[in-house]
């Protein structure tokens, strides 16, 4: 087994806001080994961007602050670790590929020019020799390098996508996050940029943190997948085991609401009612409210992680047999 | 009258831009029968919802001829268009911009009524509640604004708005494309409710296949303003012969680890719909290509009984 790259324990985030306290992130633990790809999925709201944040250490604050826990990058803790340190890494050992392409590039300077500035700011080198990485890195996501000098606005899409996987790959990361990498893409495009992030990964031996609310997704491109619901890690598994064995009813309820290609069913049973307000949090299983197999104890109290088959973790009450209740 | 609701004859929508002109949708022939739904697929920029606001009569069409209930509404104004609203509606994609957020809930439900019905004040209060509770919105959230609701509930306000009047035919664009899947869930169920209570048809425009699998008994499928299939849904999931379609439905991640399919995957990207060469608008990308394909343009042609395709080479690939 690969060693552990990225190891989070019991990582707590919150945003005081006007509204009162929103706790965003709520106690998540989770491990990814070297050139290991983890799916983290969930819906809107379920704390998944946080968790990426809060690993870059970008969380805004105020009004957002990590409260406890530690998140190691191999001995480093990054918890621990000061701005300028933190600016080392970002982008050089972690970097992170956001969601919409759209804005995630700077309009006024040419996209060669943003891959460049990357290598300028972590790699010891001339401008001229960063211009040279910057064409090779334009070859390698598939865009012809004569276009270096041209705009965001000049490319579509899924080839702006493109660039932005350059500059995050730039530096040969350690761990790349990417958050919704193709949610603002069309298939056939989500198709070309789940290839290359899958061959990219392959020969630069980088780990992926992959953030999604597709179970289609995940099941083409990860091996290990954490589901979210507010703030918590509610099941953690191989793929195999998510997907063969799905354990947490949040995870089967979200299984069901998907409409399938192979097969018509006449209707989809989708998860009764809605997030609970993150401001209020009660003491209960944050899924208590919408479970159909919510028992009184699940009101009252938050379920412990339990231990399934293999690396198989469940967080739900249903699975505590034996245990005593108190 | 015959037996569709609606018939569209080789629309075409072709805007004007100062680098020329636009063929947004260019040759859409369908037939739609009452209380079915036919859905629309495509990548953006297919012209998917230009043909769907086309038909609303958002937009005026630049050829071609939509017949509704038998009535030539083509280029329908006035009055004629007037009463068109009450009977043709439209569900948007983005229910955060598509509700003025100063309305209440019950104020936005109210205004179609004002403006298109002979009911009394009183009667229209009944029906907003009537509707609330068809959506399944709750009564307490009458006098609620837009910002205080999440997208589903959002959702909700805009398929009441479009049931409002008794339509017959509503334009679904993108309704569920902005929601979570829990929540999707939830409003398709809707959908489908409504759809069977009132015999509604739908033209559900979408980008998700696996919606429109479940949505749909028929699928247009469109590129680049053209229209290069047509079928039913469970024909077209079985068999595509369009290579665009087939490089499309293979590119759908399918949350399952055994039926993992073999990919497609197209090279290049959608080419410029401004002033479009003769020919298949597919070739560039297309992995059968032939001399024939850049030369001529395809006729859509009916391949097998109400299998209709256009390419030079439907049926022997694939």
């Amino acid at each position: 087994m690969e060693e552990v790259l990225l190891n989070i324990q019991d990582l707590y985030t919150e945003y005081n806001t006007d509204h009162g306290l929103v706790q965003a992130v709520n106690g998540i633990s989770l491990k990814i080994r070297k050139g290991e790809t983890l799916g983290l999925v969930g819906e809107t709201g379920a704390g998944k961007t946080t968790t990426a944040l809060s690993i870059l250490r970008l969380i805004p604050d105020p009004p957002g602050r990590i409260r406890s826990g530690k998140i190691f990058l191999g001995d480093q803790e990054l918890t621990a670790c000061t701005e300028k340190e933190m600016q080392k890494i970002r982008g050089n050992r972690i970097s992170m590929i956001f969601q919409d392409p759209m804005t995630a590039l700077n309009p006024v300077l040419s996209v060669g020019d943003q891959i460049a500035e990357v290598v300028r700011l972590h790699e010891k080198c001339s401008r001229a020799q960063a211009q040279e990485r910057g064409c090779q890195l334009l070859e390698l996501v598939g865009i012809p390098a004569n276009r270096y000098k041209e705009f965001p606005h000049q490319f579509s899409g899924g080839m702006k996508q493109r660039v932005v996987i350059a500059i995050a790959l730039a530096c040969t990361p350690e761990l790349l996050i990417a958050d919704e990498p193709t949610t603002a893409l069309d298939v056939t495009i989500q198709a070309q940029v789940l290839e290359l992030i899958a061959s990219l990964q392959e020969k630069t031996k980088t780990a992926v943190l992959l953030i999604t609310h597709d179970l289609g997704v995940v099941a083409e491109v990860c091996c290990q997948v954490a589901i979210m619901y507010a703030g918590e890690i509610v099941e953690y598994g191989s793929t195999e085991e998510i997907y063969h064995n799905p354990s947490h009813p949040y995870t089967i309820g979200l299984f069901r609401s998907i409409p399938s290609v192979d097969r018509k069913v006449h209707r989809l049973q989708p998860i009764a009612g809605l997030m609970p307000d993150p401001t209020a949090l009660g003491d209960g299983c944050p899924f208590a409210p919408r479970c159909p197999k919510c028992t009184p104890r699940c009101q009252e109290k938050r379920p412990p992680i339990m231990q399934l088959e293999g690396e198989h973790q469940v967080k739900c009450w249903l699975f505590a047999e034996g245990e005593e209740e108190s | 009258m015959s037996e569709y609701l609606m018939e569209v004859k080789d629309l075409k929508k072709y805007f004007k831009t100062r680098s020329g002109m636009l063929h947004a949708v260019d040759g859409v022939t369908f037939s739609l029968r009452p209380g079915e739904t036919l859905g629309v697929v495509g990548e953006s920029g297919c012209g998917k919802s230009t043909l769907g606001r086309t038909l609303v009569k958002l937009l005026e069409p630049t050829e071609g001829q939509i017949l509704f209930e038998g009535e030539d509404i083509t280029y329908a104004r006035g009055v004629q268009l007037k009463r068109l609203r009450t009977r043709i509606q439209m569900i948007f994609q983005d229910p955060f911009s598509s509700l003025n957020p100063r309305k209440t809930v019950r104020e936005s439900i109210l205004e179609p009524l004002k403006l298109n019905s002979a009911l009394s004040a009183r009667q229209r209060e009944e029906q907003v509640l009537e509707l609330m509770n068809t959506v399944g919105l709750a009564q307490r959230l009458a006098h609620s604004y837009p910002h205080e609701l999440d997208g589903g509930r959002r959702q909700r306000i805009g398929i009441a708005r479009a049931l409002a009047l008794n339509p017959a035919f509503i334009v679904c664009d993108e309704p569920v494309s902005a929601l979570d899947v829990s929540i999707q869930a939830q409003i398709l169920n809707l959908m489908q409710d409504v759809q069977e209570d009132q015999h509604l048809a739908y033209l559900f425009i979408t980008h998700d296949l696996s919606v429109v699998r479940h949505m749909a008994n028929q699928i247009l499928v469109m590129y680049l303003g053209q229209m290069v299939e047509l079928t039913s849904a469970d024909v077209l999931f079985e068999r595509q012969m369009h290579p665009y379609t087939q490089a499309l439905l293979s590119a759908i991640p399918v949350p399952s680890l055994e039926k993992r399919r073999q990919r497609i995957i197209l090279r290049g990207e959608i080419t410029s719909p401004i002033n479009p060469p003769a020919g298949c608008r597919f070739a560039p990308r297309c992995p059968y290509v032939t001399e024939r394909c850049t030369a001529q343009t395809p006729e859509l042609y009916e391949a097998a009984p109400g299998h209709f395709v256009a390419c030079h080479r439907g049926g022997e690939v694939g």
